[in-house]
């Protein structure tokens, strides 16, 4: 550990952490990618290339509903738009060839965006997004495959983990409903959501949820 | 599930993380459209927890899975980490039913 800065070694830590909890997250994804019906390929190729937790989650969890495979892409993709905008707080600390960032545009994701912000120095930055991607790439996919490989002798409901979707969404809600605009759009996704569900096919409450951006449209006059 | 769902997902997934870091580079979005993009994960993912947790299907129901959410909703509020959170929810709710 000699040849880290402190800086840096505070880095490993938080990301080494971070990436743990993920992994826990990733088993759950795991079996309940399984129990839905994925193969375990299936499972491992969406962790491998889709590689955006909640998009992942929402996908299967649309399928296991039992709504159709469009309005499982549709929902899930609706979540993936979030990391356009990463894209733009990420890349001008991310110089290189386009080849370079067109391997680096995988690894945008929420985790590798808050750990990089974080930082304020450009090596430090770069620092903190890869080896905060690196971790959570091998992590997430590891977790996935045990949790696929368990899938198929386990129950997933006997031990709450049809919960762990949740739970999981409502940490990572959290930040978001520290400003006020981000709890009106959470109230209004959900409330939008709950009423459509016995009327409309399932997966399409989520993609009408997302209606409930536009309340963004109009500044807010309020700093909080 | 088809491999078509992966794929389709996986490309789409991509060539969202691609346009924002190569294609716009450092270009800016219109403010109002900045806004509501950044909206996207407070919106869906409120959704997405009262639709895993209040619905089977096209039903509305109410049922251990809404014991698992509190004791998640308790556990962010504590500022527990999100393993703590995951592992008490499931296991909430795992207990109620096992009784």
């Amino acid at each position: 550990m000699s040849r880290f800065t402190t800086e840096q070694r505070d880095i490993l830590s938080a990301s080494l952490t971070l990436s743990t909890a993920v992994g826990v997250f990733a088993i759950a994804f795991g079996v309940l990618s399984v129990s839905a019906g994925a193969s375990v390929a299936q499972t491992c190729a969406l962790s491998l290339l889709t590689f955006t937790g909640a998009s992942q989650f929402s996908a299967v969890g649309v399928i296991a509903g039992g709504g159709s495979p469009s309005a499982a892409v549709g929902g899930a993709l609706m979540l993936a738009a979030r990391n356009a905008i990463y894209g733009l707080a990420v890349a001008p600390h991310m110089k290189g060839s386009l080849g370079k960032r067109l391997v680096t545009a995988h690894f945008v994701i929420d985790e590798t965006t808050a750990m990089m912000s974080a930082q304020n120095d450009p090596e430090r930055r770069r620092f903190a997004f890869w080896w905060t991607a690196i971790p959570l790439f091998v992590l997430w996919n590891l977790g996935t495959l045990v949790g696929a490989l368990l899938g198929n002798s386990l129950d997933a409901s006997a031990f709450g983990l049809d919960v762990a979707f949740s739970a999981g969404f409502v940490a990572m809600l959290a930040p978001h409903l520290a400003r006020r605009r981000g709890r009106q759009a959470a109230a209004l996704g959900a409330v939008i959501c709950l009423v459509l569900i016995p009327f409309v096919p399932v997966g399409l409450p989520i993609l009408a949820s997302g209606l409930a951006i536009f309340i963004g449209v109009r500044p807010d006059e309020e700093r909080r | 599930m088809s491999w078509g769902v992966v794929l389709w997902l996986s490309a789409g997934a991509y060539v969202f993380k691609a346009l924002g870091f190569v294609g716009l580079g450092s270009r800016k979005l219109p403010a109002a459209l900045e806004r509501c993009l950044l909206l996207i994960p407070a919106a869906l993912l409120a959704a997405l927890v009262v639709k895993d947790t209040f619905s089977t299907e096209q039903a509305l129901v109410i049922d251990e899975r809404s014991l698992g959410l509190a004791v998640a909703l308790l556990c962010v509020w504590r500022k527990r980490s999100l393993v703590f959170t995951i592992v008490a929810a499931a296991a909430t709710t795992a207990l109620v039913r096992a009784i």
